[in-house]
């Protein structure tokens, strides 16, 4: 069985479910993300992008110090902060701009929690000339002024949301409402692997390259494949693509989601360990909602893990089984922040931070035979004056 | 024959076009919803669409928004509105039609859902983020139910789609006017016309026409090319502007419907 199907479900989850307005542009993306995937010129165009422009590939980096203070499982960095922009979103926005390009739209709209896939996206389009419009909850603004003001200085047009928890989902109910208005023109850049079909498939596609590298790399370095994999998972984009090219492969799959002040506390975005199944944004998959179908607010220190859905293949590996969801607090995430830095010299996103604290957490229980590679989904910059608040 | 295809054969008879309007029930309050809709059935409104509240209402503009977490802070759910339409059945057969996003519906539970509208008399339901794709499970209940889902074709749908949208679709077709949210708009697309005389050119189903009419102008225009007119944000406005007195509200509503009735009824 091919995942997605046809329709666009991982088992149970995906779909379509978006107002009729927006059917026929899925319907015109899905054919445009399938022909460019079958031409060559369109891969070797990207390619050249990912590696001369955004630094592809990335180095698989042993942790020796970390590894050292865990006692235990070797800790490996698959060092997507070191990309342009500090993280991994360039890798979905330089493949999801050039399709745009060849589809003929000439504006770019997305949504940003933290503001990393809004400043990837206001990148790529300053990169090629577009007209581009990120959408942010105010709130969030608030919290990532930096990089509103890199967007700006990018010539996007950064939009406030005031609506709902003016946070990332609201900015995604925006961004799509914008795309409803001007779906004739305008290329919607969703940035993790949610919303409705193809955009699962897409950004698990465009961001795959992360896996790619880090399995050829692992059979380089340690010449077999490692024994777990850890990524943070908020819409799921980093994790999905460093766990898609090792699917079928005798590797487990850690997902890290943000426990916030704790999971029995209602303050969390750890969607898959407490959330139940709905549809939100264009997708079924597991959401946070309360008894009547409303979406609860999330909570979590890093703004990018601060959404209460889940891209639908993340709930479907749950519910297979294949992969693992745990949830670190906002406090443990702290810790991980604080130990990558002071014993790597590597400052960390708060987002990855989480999946930090895990695998040190995982490796400590692992004889030293065992190999872990955790998804250093992007770097702390943004973060600095969050973190200077607290610690 | 549900009472919304009874109202359309009735109007048909007379030649005249329905007039539809949109409130989100719990705006300002569950009380105050049950005058408005008795108050827009005397004010000539055909078929009343009941808005229910939702967290994330992504295909409406800001006026609509905007009565969602008004009705949600007075805790207002979907087992409440159920009880509401029951309420208001013992005295007014006017045709009730649900407008929700998909997720309270799911939440609810598609059977229950179903057999709640029929138990307290809600004749249809409007799901704007729930393309005809996706429905088999609603679809297979509501029909069993005799419960009419309607569903919406856009500007953007291709002669394929608007097919099954047409095929599926029972009560009426609901056509979205414009690439848009919900709003009012000062000018709508010249393109309507067109486009609602090639829907009617493929069934016999009723055609309604709706997203940004407000004036009595704008309704007469659409009641010339379709069978049927939905106003909303214009009459939400209102609600909106009279939020604490409900004697204003009420005579406010009433007297901006009657205007639209009659353009309507007399285009």
């Amino acid at each position: 069985m091919r995942i997605p199907d046809r329709r666009g479900y991982f088992g149970d989850f995906g779909g379509k479910f978006v107002p009729e307005t927006l059917m026929a542009a899925l319907g015109e993306l899905d054919i445009a993300f399938k022909k460019a995937c079958a031409k060559r010129a369109f891969k070797e165009e990207l390619d050249g992008y990912l590696k001369d422009y955004a630094g592809r590939p990335t180095p698989l980096y042993f942790a020796k110090r970390l590894t050292k203070s865990a006692n235990g499982a070797g800790i490996y960095l698959k060092r997507e902060d070191l990309l342009h922009t500090g993280a991994h979103k360039i890798n979905n926005t330089l493949g999801q701009i050039l399709l745009a390009i060849s589809m003929g739209k000439s504006r770019i709209i997305a949504e940003t929690g933290a503001g990393q896939h809004g400043v990837a996206t206001a990148t790529v389009a300053a990169l090629f000339g577009l007209e581009c419009e990120i959408f942010m909850g105010e709130e969030d603004i608030k919290r990532q002024a930096v990089n509103v003001f890199k967007m700006k200085l990018l010539k996007a047009k950064v939009t406030p949301v005031s609506s709902g928890s003016k946070t990332l989902k609201d900015a995604m109910n925006e961004a799509i409402r914008n795309w409803v208005t001007n779906v004739r023109t305008t290329y919607y850049c969703i940035g993790s692997v949610a919303g409705p079909h193809p955009y699962p498939l897409m950004v698990r596609y465009f961001q795959s390259v992360i896996g790619k590298e880090a399995r050829a790399q692992s059979l380089k370095i340690f010449n077999r494949l490692p024994d777990h994999i850890v990524a943070c998972v908020g819409g799921g984009s980093n994790a999905m693509g460093i766990f898609y090219p090792f699917l079928n492969d005798n590797v487990k799959f850690a997902g890290v989601e943000a426990a916030g002040f704790g999971l029995g506390t209602g303050k969390h975005a750890a969607t898959l360990c407490k959330g139940s199944v709905g549809v939100l944004h264009g997708s079924k998959s597991y959401i946070l909602q309360d008894d009547d179908g409303q979406i609860e607010i999330a909570h979590s220190i890093s703004a990018g893990l601060d959404y209460p859905g889940v891209g639908p293949e993340h709930s479907y590996l749950k519910e297979s089984g294949r992969a693992r969801y745990v949830a670190v607090t906002d406090g443990q995430a702290l810790e991980g922040f604080k130990m990558l830095t002071e014993l790597e010299g590597i400052i960390p996103a708060l987002e990855s931070s989480h999946a930090i604290y895990y695998a040190s957490r995982l490796a400590k229980r692992l004889p030293k035979n065992k190999k872990i590679i955790v998804c250093l989904s992007g770097r702390g910059d943004k973060d600095i004056d969050i973190v200077r608040g607290v610690l | 024959m549900n009472r919304v295809d009874k109202k359309f054969g009735e109007l048909k008879r007379n030649k005249k076009r329905a007039f539809i309007s949109y409130v989100t029930a719990g705006d300002p309050s569950l009380a105050v919803t049950k005058e408005i809709v008795l108050a827009l059935e005397r004010s000539g409104v055909d078929i009343v669409e009941l808005g229910i509240p939702f967290s994330d209402p992504l295909a409406d503009g800001p006026t609509i928004q905007a009565a969602s977490p008004r009705a949600l802070h007075k805790n207002v759910t979907l087992k409440k509105i159920f009880t509401l339409v029951g309420d208001l059945r013992k005295t007014t057969d006017i045709p009730i039609v649900f407008m929700t996003y998909y997720n309270p519906v799911l939440r609810y539970g598609i059977e229950r859902f179903v057999s709640s509208c029929k138990y307290n008399g809600v004749d249809g339901v409007i799901v704007p983020d729930l393309p005809y794709e996706e429905t088999k499970d609603l679809m297979r209940c509501a029909k069993k139910a005799k419960i009419s889902t309607v569903f919406l074709a856009a500007p953007t749908s291709t002669r394929r789609r608007i097919k099954d949208i047409v095929k599926n679709s029972t009560g009426f077709i609901y056509y979205v006017s414009l690439t848009g949210v919900t709003g009012a708009r000062r000018k709508l697309p010249s393109e309507i016309a067109s486009n609602v005389r090639t829907i009617k050119s493929m069934t016999r189903k009723p055609v309604a026409v709706g997203f940004g009419i407000s004036s009595a102008g704008q309704a007469r225009d659409m009641a010339r090319i379709a069978d049927g007119v939905i106003v909303g944000s214009a009459i939400v406005k209102i609600i909106a502007d009279n939020q604490k007195n409900n004697r204003a509200l009420i005579s406010k509503v009433s007297k901006f419907s009657k205007t639209l009735a009659r353009s309507i009824h007399n285009a």
